[in-house]
């Protein structure tokens, strides 16, 4: 599926939107650090707790359960939440 | 007894800001710095450390407004920078029936015993002690400090630490035996160890607490910084939450006792502050940097007028330092990790402020002058010989 991965991921991706599976979006996330690693960490904490200032939206809507199942033709964005300056 | 050493040719000073990091290359005659940066801009950089084994690989302790926590490694001074396989994170499940928890960011970088090369160690916010023996790539946490119910009583919660979240700082490996290690947490006391690591006894006796408190309870100690005499190994200096203390006896069987050697500061300064700084070569020489500790903490410089202080004899005694500094309206303050000393002939200190200026002390600490100004706040300065 695609994800659109946010500019300050992008030192990973090389790129705005990738392709990556997984039937949830903790097995995207997996999918993602295999295919970019160091990735996850960034995004996922130790815990298996979406960070405080990232959010993820699958096909346009808000979701923080890392269990959340996806299907091949949803389309994630991982977007930065406002975090002050 | 000083002793001279012989100038390095080249020194770098490197600065870890909220916004990023970076490296003043200087001259032997500390005239002249150029800025090498900034490196990682708007990550929060807490730590910039050059690894003394090789005198060419740094660790970057960073995190940004939405990034979690990691670590960032160059083995040719910032040329070039790698990401750490596996940056510092607590055990998912904790034994003991913990509650997980999770690192906000790597606060304090330490490079290893000499004898150990590629051995470092990290200390976190909340309150984490980890170690890496492959320079800085991938990294463990300390199970005898981050999942023990005791250490865990002691670190408290997010609520008992600094406004940036609690720390494990000061990390100290005795040049004398790899396996004996000091640490410090604010809050949460002081804790040394004779066996790497596996083991842990508190070192607080002596030590101050808020009025009215117990002393005995080790969660209300919040020491800030805690510094190793390089010439005497067995002398520690520290500027408490409540005082500067020393201790003379670092190492032996017994834990030892703190002495409280900042009565002699003066009563309109006190001895409050952040940062310590102990003398290359003499023992009985430190540095202090007060802040304002009254009524609501402003944690500024005391009256806006900032000063350093320093005592030649082991704390009976204080002079201030302020010559170049500004004489009033100067508010800024200087965080624990942000004052330093190189360990030339003739020493300098060098320190950054809140307010994002870098101040070198010529003629160890006599003569303030300027580096820098306009970087962000900064939170750490080291300095370091290249040879």
């Amino acid at each position: 599926m695609q994800v659109l991965i946010p500019s300050a991921l992008q030192s990973y991706t090389k790129a705005a939107r990738v392709e990556a599976a997984g039937a949830s979006l903790d097995e995207l996330f997996a999918d993602l650090d295999r295919r970019y690693p160091g990735l996850r960490f960034r995004v996922v904490d130790e815990q298996n707790r979406l960070r405080a200032n990232m959010r993820l939206f699958v096909n346009g809507v808000g979701v923080r359960d890392l269990a959340h199942a996806l299907r091949p033709d949803d389309f994630v964005a991982v977007v930065l939440a406002l975090s002050g300056g | 007894m000083s002793r001279t050493s012989a100038p390095s040719s080249r020194l770098v000073i490197l600065v870890a800001t909220r916004k990023g990091a970076w490296l003043f290359h200087g001259d032997a005659k500390r005239k002249t710095w150029t800025a090498d940066g900034p490196h990682f801009l708007g990550h929060t950089i807490s730590h910039v450390k050059l690894d003394p084994r090789d005198g060419r690989t740094l660790l970057a302790a960073a995190k940004t407004g939405h990034l979690g926590p990691t670590v960032f490694r160059s083995t040719n001074l910032g040329r070039r920078w790698k990401e750490a396989q596996q940056p510092p994170a607590f055990a998912q499940t904790s034994a003991h029936g913990l509650a997980g928890r999770s690192v906000d960011h790597t606060f304090w970088l330490e490079p290893g015993h000499a004898g150990e090369r590629d051995t470092w160690y990290a200390g976190t916010s909340p309150q984490g002690l980890f170690r890496s023996e492959d320079g800085g790539v991938s990294w463990t946490g300390l199970p005898s400090v981050n999942d023990d119910p005791k250490f865990r009583e002691w670190m408290g919660s997010a609520q008992d630490g600094t406004p940036d979240g609690p720390k494990l700082h000061s990390i100290t490996v005795d040049p004398r035996d790899p396996a004996h290690l000091l640490f410090a947490m604010s809050g949460g006391g002081v804790h040394e160890s004779h066996d790497a690591g596996r083991s842990w006894r508190t070192l607080i006796q002596g030590l101050e607490v808020v009025g009215g408190m117990d002393a005995a309870t080790v969660t209300f100690h919040d020491p800030h910084c805690v510094r190793q005499s390089p010439s005497d190994p067995a002398r520690l200096y520290q500027q408490n939450h409540c005082g500067i203390y020393r201790l003379d006896d670092f190492g032996a069987d017994a834990a030892g006792t703190w002495q409280r050697i900042g009565r002699k500061m003066p009563k309109r300064v006190g001895d409050i502050g952040f940062p310590m700084v102990v003398h290359p070569r003499e023992a009985d020489t430190a540095w202090v940097f007060p802040m304002d500790g009254t009524d609501v903490w402003p944690r500024t410089s005391p009256g806006g007028a900032p000063a350093a202080y320093v005592t030649r004899n082991g704390g009976r005694t204080w002079q201030r330092q302020s010559q170049g500094l500004p004489e009033s309206q100067a508010w800024w303050t200087v965080k624990r990790q942000a004052m330093t000393a190189d360990a030339q002939p003739n020493p300098a200190l060098y320190l950054g402020t809140t307010s994002g200026e870098l101040w070198i002390g010529r003629d160890e600490g006599e003569r303030w002058t300027n580096i820098a100004r306009h970087l962000p706040e900064i939170y750490a300065v080291e300095v370091a010989a290249l040879g």
